[in-house]
């Protein structure tokens, strides 16, 4: 019997990477009054729903997924999320 | 005999017509392949065009990997076949792993336009044979994510194996090492940002492709 997994996948550029995207959004800020603010990166969230016997199953084909085609590991790393489907 | 070319249309590539005619202008034949062709038939090179394939969804070129001519494609690449990347090919070739690194949004985050002044690096490609190393060539780009990324392993690698076969003289995007096109170790896979064939096209109204 499978069971239905709600997955959510962070994808961001990996470190040491110059992320142009954030370093503009940081520099945006002060301008619109909020200081103080450092570090920003900017990644990709994906969510979906995977069936599969097990987590263990879902999480292994989660990450096939995401080595293959979801995130581009020469640039980015990718965090997964699994619960059981509401 | 005529040098027969394989232009790839992938949904969203734009610009095949052109290098069709400018494989034309120079004495070749261009013939468009569909993406979802599973053969090449009989060409003796492949060109993947630049565009937006499958709209740049997920990532540019992440989608276009898995079409089905590009199975066909890497055949003919691992054989030894001549393989050139134009702009979004380029990134098709990194996304397909037959090129090391990967293509990032540009430092700036500016779509960028305009003529870039690049210096030949290596003569052992398929593109650059007949050039000479410091040979400086102006080619217009036109790209949003031509920031060329790679680890330092792979940038040590390149270099090793004459891998570089384009430098930006004046870097415009942020590409590690000005880097603007590299070939595979056999040197049969080329990609590079700029785009050689617009210049060749009766639709570029200034002859810009100069050695300046």
């Amino acid at each position: 019997m499978s069971t239905a997994f709600d997955v959510a996948v962070e994808v961001s550029l990996r470190d040491g990477i110059a992320d142009p995207e954030g370093l503009t959004i940081e520099r945006a800020l002060p301008a619109l009054g909020f200081s103080g603010v450092s570090g920003v990166r900017v990644g990709k969230s994906l969510r979906f729903v995977v069936e599969a016997s097990d987590e263990d199953e879902a999480r292994t084909q989660v990450e096939a997924m995401c080595e293959r085609f979801l995130a581009n590991p020469v640039i980015e790393d990718v965090d997964i999320s699994l619960s059981p489907a509401s | 005999m005529t040098t027969k070319v394989g232009v790839v249309v992938f949904p969203g590539s734009n610009c095949e017509q052109d290098v069709v005619e400018a494989v034309n202008t120079v004495g070749g034949s261009g013939e468009l392949l569909w993406h979802k062709d599973t053969c090449l038939g009989d060409v003796d090179a492949v060109v993947l065009p630049g565009g937006f394939a499958h709209g740049d969804y997920l990532r540019t070129g992440a989608m276009a990997r898995f079409s089905p001519i590009m199975g066909a494609v890497e055949r003919f690449a691992r054989d030894g076949g001549p393989v050139v990347g134009i702009c979004n090919g380029f990134q098709i070739l990194t996304e397909a792993q037959l090129l090391p690194g990967a293509l990032y949004k540009n430092r700036g985050l500016k779509f960028l336009c305009q003529p870039a002044v690049l210096r030949v690096e290596s003569m052992d490609s398929v593109l650059t044979r007949g050039l000479s190393i410091g040979d400086e060539l102006k080619i217009p780009i036109n790209h949003f994510e031509g920031n060329f990324i790679c680890s330092e392993q792979v940038l040590e690698q390149l270099r090793d194996k004459n891998q570089i076969v384009f430098t930006y003289r004046d870097n415009p995007n942020g590409a590690t090492a000005d880097i603007a096109g590299i070939c595979n170790e056999n040197g049969n896979v080329v990609g590079m940002m700029p785009s050689p064939s617009v210049p060749l096209t009766r639709y570029w109204v200034a002859p810009t492709v100069l050695y300046c």
